[in-house]
């Protein structure tokens, strides 16, 4: 009997992981990357995980994207499965983006305004050449002096909010009863199951830490014409705010925090309509860390998504809220798509017996109907050759795209 | 891994989630076969890979249970060996192949051949909940349809079937009627299981952690498989023999052995095989 029954699985996923462990680790005569390289150096990597993950820890998203072996996806995994466990003492009071300390905030809808613009640290005027000097070791470079004085700048959809040019954002509102919450009271996507239709409040949280690519990918399409968007980036600003608690046994505010986030307002036309004025509307984005691309995609799905709300026609994927709420989280995503790894030998015994026992009676009605000599004698040519193998279901196959077959649901 | 234990609560998830996703599930009971939303969490294993049932698991599971885990009839499969071993790591739990001996049996893709008893628990791992979502891929629409009863669709879809093939082409997570009201997903089981699942004296608990819904079967309900009258709903057989125990009304999974067709077949359940003795080694 050739036949081996699969054992050993616990060694087998024992060894997998040593050997993962050991080539992720590389050769031994390379220094190991420590976490404050990571947390340095590979910045944007942490502020993905982070952004994705929905932790604010630095120190932790660099420990996950080690053990992933810089694999951005699988490191927001880690944090996720980690931060699950956490306890929930408090929420915090609503961060203050206007009392931000910049590093950057740029407006392409006013030449210059309060605040001015600010570059900050960015890729957009670099001209992508490849560094070869950085390919060496031991570069210096010096930061330029900073001349910001760190003190508040006013937003700038504020500016134009005191005109009322810009459509005000309402406190959070329930879909149905329209009640408006308090701020414990507001959605929380890590607690409670997303229900459709969302809440604006839950629709944010779930683009915060939707993947990039994906968040990327739609607002492009928006762009291109599958919905409806004429967007101005009317700021984007990226800066440390404090995050501040008031438990309730102490009855006063405690900063306990001071985080990066990026904020991007999209600045949108908007005709107006019987009940609406003409005026711009609004998409928001904020993510955290500095993830200038991801809050910018953020803030024209934000808006795609806000159609029903101002009386636009649905026509693009980016508009249908349940299709980029349902399909937006990466964590979910990429393990639906890779479970089809695992084992599904049942249910193709099933759907094996099944097409067999079509074809067996797609044969036998063909054969009833069939009366030209040279078909039949390739059945019998098939036959024959299949003789000696009586487990395999006899001949005639039918053309691969011939309407009989059955219906196939994914098997998960 | 000891330090595993020692850091997280007893079977992984705390206590305030536990006990959410016990008030889940006795809402779930109450009502048969109907799907309940839930705060679903991120576990140490990847959305698709059994992380609903393992939920459910978590949240039932106490210390003198003994735990079993299939996937595809097999407690030997790597799926089923590596959940095993998270429970072994995370609860210390008692840990069994037998189907008799286990109070809690999690599965993916079949039920054990062994008739269950009561005061057992089956927990199946569902990777899609609603049945319907083939015919209507919103979900504010299908939980409507639910509300309304609406089933036309299913049945309309079970008759072309007929109309096409001759007969009702779904080999496995075949749609159920669960309690005459809610229409229900068995899970991928084959649906030569699908007549365990009726009147089964086991409690019977269905989780989607992707899709954050939990549904159960309550001991005793009449869970009835889509038919029709002229069509009745059927099982498939075989006309082999399982090739180590000779069993003739177990599920069979075929094997093959070499490269010009050669097949054998034997048990998908390795207990109930093992269990009625190796007829050839």
């Amino acid at each position: 009997m050739s036949y081996v029954a699969v054992k050993g699985g616990a060694k087998a996923i024992a060894n997998s992981e040593a050997l993962l462990q050991a080539q992720r680790r590389g050769e031994q005569t390379v220094p190991e990357l420590s976490l404050e390289q990571i947390k340095q150096q590979m910045a944007l990597a942490v502020d993905r995980v982070i952004s994705e993950g929905s932790l604010y820890d630095r120190d932790l998203a660099a420990l996950a994207i080690k053990q992933s072996w810089g694999d951005l996806v699988e490191a927001a995994f880690l944090l996720r499965a980690y931060r699950t466990t956490l306890p929930r003492f408090y929420y915090s009071q609503p961060v203050d983006t206007g009392q931000m300390q910049l590093q950057r905030r740029i407006s392409s809808i006013f030449k210059d305004l309060p605040g001015g613009q600010q570059l900050g640290a960015s890729f957009d005027y670099i001209h992508r050449l490849l560094d070869f000097k950085l390919a060496a070791e031991d570069n210096q470079f010096p930061a330029p002096e900073s001349e910001t004085d760190n003190q508040p700048v006013p937003r700038v959809v504020d500016v134009l909010g005191k005109e009322g040019l810009i459509q005000a954002e309402n406190p959070i509102q329930q879909p149905n009863n329209g009640a408006t919450q308090s701020e414990e009271n507001v959605f929380d996507l890590t607690r409670q199951p997303q229900q459709l239709p969302a809440g604006r409040d839950a629709r944010l949280q779930n683009l915060a830490r939707a993947d990039e690519g994906f968040l990327l990918s739609l607002a492009y399409s928006s762009q291109r014409g599958y919905g409806n968007s004429h967007p101005f980036a009317g700021e984007i600003r990226v800066g440390q705010v404090e995050v501040v608690i008031c438990p309730e046994e102490l009855g006063f505010e405690v900063a306990i925090a001071s985080i990066t986030l990026t904020e991007v307002q999209m600045v949108n036309q908007f005709k107006g309509s019987s009940a609406i004025p003409p005026q711009f509307t609004r998409g928001y984005g904020l993510t955290f860390g500095y993830n200038e691309r991801k809050a910018m995609a953020m803030a024209l799905v934000d808006r795609c998504l806000r159609a029903e709300e101002f009386g636009e026609t649905v026509q693009g994927p980016a508009q249908d809220e349940e299709f980029v709420l349902s399909h937006s989280d990466n964590v979910a995503a990429q393990g639906f798509v890779q479970h089809l790894k695992l084992p599904h030998y049942i249910d193709f015994q099933a759907e094996l017996n099944l097409v067999r026992k079509l074809r067996q009676e797609y044969q036998q009605s063909n054969q009833a109907t069939q009366s030209t000599e040279v078909e039949i004698k390739q059945a019998e040519n098939f036959d024959s050759a299949n003789i000696e193998n009586n487990s395999v279901p006899t001949p005639i196959s039918p053309p691969l795209d011939h309407p009989t077959t059955p219906h196939h649901s994914p098997t998960p | 891994m000891t330090s595993l234990t020692q850091n997280f609560n007893f079977a992984y998830l705390d206590e305030q989630t536990k006990r959410t996703i016990r008030r889940t599930l006795l809402k779930a009971i109450a009502i048969p076969g109907h799907q309940i939303p839930f705060g679903s969490r991120e576990m140490p294993l990847s959305y698709g890979w059994g992380t609903g049932g393992m939920q459910v698991t978590a949240a039932v599971i106490g210390q003198d249970d003994v735990f079993k885990v299939i996937d595809q009839g097999a407690d030997d499969t790597t799926n089923a060996v590596n959940i095993r071993r998270f429970f072994e790591k995370v609860c210390g739990v008692e840990t069994t192949e037998s189907t008799s001996a286990a109070t809690l049996i999690q599965t993916r893709h079949r039920i054990p051949e062994t008739p269950l008893q009561e005061g057992q628990i089956m927990v199946y791992q569902v990777p899609i909940p609603e049945p319907l979502r083939w015919l209507e891929p919103s979900e504010v629409e299908t939980r409507k349809m639910h509300a309304l009863s609406e089933y036309g669709p299913m049945y309309v879809r079970l008759y072309e079937d007929i109309t096409q093939f001759g007969q009702i082409a779904t080999a496995y997570d075949y749609p159920v009627m669960v309690n005459q009201r809610y229409l229900m997903r068995p899970s991928p089981i084959p649906r030569f299981d699908n007549p365990k699942l009726n009147m089964s004296p086991a409690i019977q608990l269905f989780g989607a952690g992707r899709e954050k819904r939990i549904y159960a079967v309550p001991p005793y309900t009449e869970v009835k498989s889509l038919d029709f009258e002229d069509y009745p709903f059927q099982v498939e057989t075989w006309d082999k023999a399982c090739e180590f125990c000779g069993s003739t009304e177990s599920y069979l999974d075929e094997v093959v052995t070499d490269n010009d067709g050669g097949r054998l077949w034997i048990c998908s359940d390795t207990d109930f095989c093992r269990s009625r003795g190796k007829r050839e080694e």
